[in-house]
């Protein structure tokens, strides 16, 4: 019980959030939260534990977000209906990818990922007469308030990490920790390879797809520049993985908060502090700062992953004897 | 028949110019073992390079000898003080450096995006817009030009790597690297030169491709790919493999491009791409064994 005691705070403290706080802005930085825990938790699976990096998460997340979207338009079903299915869209492009790419290894799968997310992208542009091409999908949002996509992004992402975490401590998430420590020994021991890479690829696209459809769902809109975005989806989602923790239980989760807060930083111009401080002062230059940083909120990014990786290789979580040790000067528990 | 050789030459003259992305993309890779997703994006720097000169009234042929240098040093700083330290860096993931070249290629657009803004630049001179006709074939002046200079720069590559004392412990690094070190190669000092001069290649292919193409601060992206489609299709490591790769790729390019249709000309990279992995793993090398 007591292992399970701090879980359990933090979800019912998000139970009760949209309880206590009736402010849309921040619900929807609860959404976005949740849905980056959902995506941060799946790369992790597939790049943390297996250790196949994926650059191409956007490639399954776009296909959950337009399955979700095409079955709108084109069978005019509820979108709803993409929150079953297009975890198996995305599924459905991951498995024919990883069996052809599963050979490759390393950085050249990582590469494979990349352009599997560059074809999808241009797929989507192109074929415009199924997809809509660069003008994108347009759907109503079913619900007004945020509260019905708040608890669907709270169920969501309480399935994805309890359902990962399992396959993590079942038999083959420790073939998945083998593989990626060492595929040759992993094979020598009889472990199939190819089938558990392909397993954990499944599972991490399908979570990734899940979350694609919440986002047709609740955004109402999508192109493919937006969804099959390289920086804002498939870059976003290593960062939440490399700055919460590669291959930690909780990594994802620090990492998603901490993502999600810098880009709303950045995007906001520290939550509107510069023009505020530009209007109370009067000052033309800190006006200008303000609109400066929130044009920048890539450099933000790039600059970013150039620390973190330098700094805090294996993020927060993963490093935190590390921090606790240079903030607090304790000794490591170690 | 002239449709089919117009398109022939136009691929042939944009392969040399890949090839050049290649060589030096190859390079690093061959001796580092990592990709360098900021390849594109260094190229982009020193078209911005050559933009600046151009307005200062330097021709873009001459600026080549500012840009290289320039991209040298970057290049040798980014090996030198961001990718060197991960190597001791204690980690699950080897594949941080990746990352980190995906982080410097951000800050790289960024930052040029903040000097420049997001604008699409020319650099126009008198002979961008030049032809001269062979037969009925036309040639662009500034694409042979260009051409031409990638094939001499390719060459002057090949001799480098075979016959100085430097190319050798560059070939040696990328053959074994305990080996090299037991040989008595720096090898920390040559993955400092190697990442410098393949950053100094593909600086000169920016210099000779910003006269006949656009310059924005987003161009590196697309380039990165090419470059890595080149380096597949070469096989990893591989020099000459580079310039077949980059070859077929500007042919592939520019074929489906008059035969298929101009959208599609990013997809036909993507797909040569998943084609020669699927059934020429290793790429061309394979075939040459160079």
């Amino acid at each position: 019980m007591k292992k399970n005691l701090v879980p359990l705070i933090v979800l019912a403290v998000l139970a009760f959030f949209p309880l206590a706080v009736k402010d849309n802005y921040y619900m929807h930085l609860m959404i976005l939260f949740l849905m980056w825990v959902v995506i941060g938790s799946a790369w992790n699976l597939i790049a943390g534990y297996t250790g196949q990096v994926s650059f191409g998460d956007a490639a399954f997340f776009g296909s959950g977000a337009y399955a979700a979207g095409l079955l709108s338009v084109h069978l005019h079903i509820s979108a709803w209906w993409g929150l079953a299915l297009g975890g198996f869209a995305a599924v459905a492009v991951g498995l024919p990818f990883g069996w052809i790419c599963f050979r490759m290894r390393g950085a050249y799968f990582a590469l494979a990922t990349l352009a599997l997310n560059e074809v999808m992208r241009h797929s989507a542009a192109i074929a415009e007469g199924f997809t809509g091409g660069m003008v994108g999908i347009l759907i109503m949002p079913s619900f007004v308030s945020k509260v019905p996509y708040y608890y669907v992004a709270l169920g969501m992402a309480v399935a994805a990490v309890i359902s990962i975490q399992w396959i993590v401590h079942a038999k083959p998430g420790y073939y998945f920790v083998s593989i990626r420590e060492d595929q040759d020994a992993a094979e020598s021991l009889g472990i199939n390879t190819h089938y558990y890479k392909m397993l954990s690829l499944a599972i991490a696209a399908f979570w990734t797809g899940v979350a694609g459809s919440l986002y047709m769902n609740y955004m109402g809109f999508i192109d493919p520049d937006v969804v099959f975005s390289l920086h804002d989806i498939s870059i976003m989602a290593i960062l939440v993985g490399i700055v919460g923790g590669v291959g930690t239980v909780y990594g994802p989760m620090v990492g998603a908060f901490v993502m999600v807060t810098v880009q709303e930083l950045f995007r906001s111009g520290f939550f509107g502090l510069f023009k505020y401080l530009g209007t109370v002062t009067g000052s033309g230059t800190i006006v200008s700062i303000a609109e400066t940083i929130t044009g920048a909120h890539i450099l933000g990014f790039g600059i970013l992953v150039v620390v973190v990786i330098l700094v805090l290789p294996n993020g927060i979580v993963g490093d935190w004897p590390k921090i606790r040790n240079a903030v607090f000067r304790t000794k490591p528990a170690t | 028949m002239d449709v089919f050789l117009q398109t022939l030459v136009a691929g042939v003259l944009k392969g040399g110019l890949y090839a050049l992305i290649g060589i030096g993309m190859t390079l690093i890779m061959g001796v580092m073992g990592i990709i360098n997703l900021a390849h594109g994006q260094l190229m982009m720097v020193a078209m911005y390079i050559t933009y600046v000169l151009h307005l200062a009234g330097v021709d873009p042929y001459l600026s080549l000898f500012v840009a290289m240098p320039a991209l040298f040093l970057l290049g040798a700083v980014i090996q030198r003080f961001l990718l060197n330290p991960l190597l001791k860096a204690d980690t699950i993931l080897p594949e941080n450096q990746v990352l980190m070249t995906v982080g410097i290629g951000m800050v790289l657009t960024e930052v040029v995006r903040f000097i420049f803004k997001s604008d699409y630049k020319s650099v126009t001179t008198g002979y961008s817009n030049a032809t001269f006709f062979l037969g009925n074939i036309s040639f662009s002046m500034a694409l042979v030009i260009s051409f031409l200079i990638a094939i001499g720069f390719t060459v002057a590559m090949f001799f480098f790597l075979i016959r100085t004392d430097i190319g050798r412990s560059i070939r040696a690094t990328a053959q074994d690297k305990d080996a090299a070190v037991l040989m008595g190669v720096n090898t920390g000092r040559i993955t400092i030169i190697t990442f410098g001069i393949g950053s100094g290649l593909v600086a000169a292919a920016g210099s000779l491709l910003a006269p006949v193409f656009y310059v924005f601060p987003d161009i590196g992206g697309p380039f990165t790919a090419r470059a890595f489609i080149i380096t597949i299709l070469g096989g990893l490591g591989s020099t000459v493999g580079a310039i077949f790769g980059g070859v077929t790729l500007g042919l592939a390019e520019s074929f489906g491009a008059t035969y298929i249709s101009m959208e599609f000309e990013n997809i036909i990279g993507m797909t040569i791409f998943v084609l020669v992995l699927l059934f020429l793993p290793g790429g061309f090398k394979r075939l040459t064994k160079i």
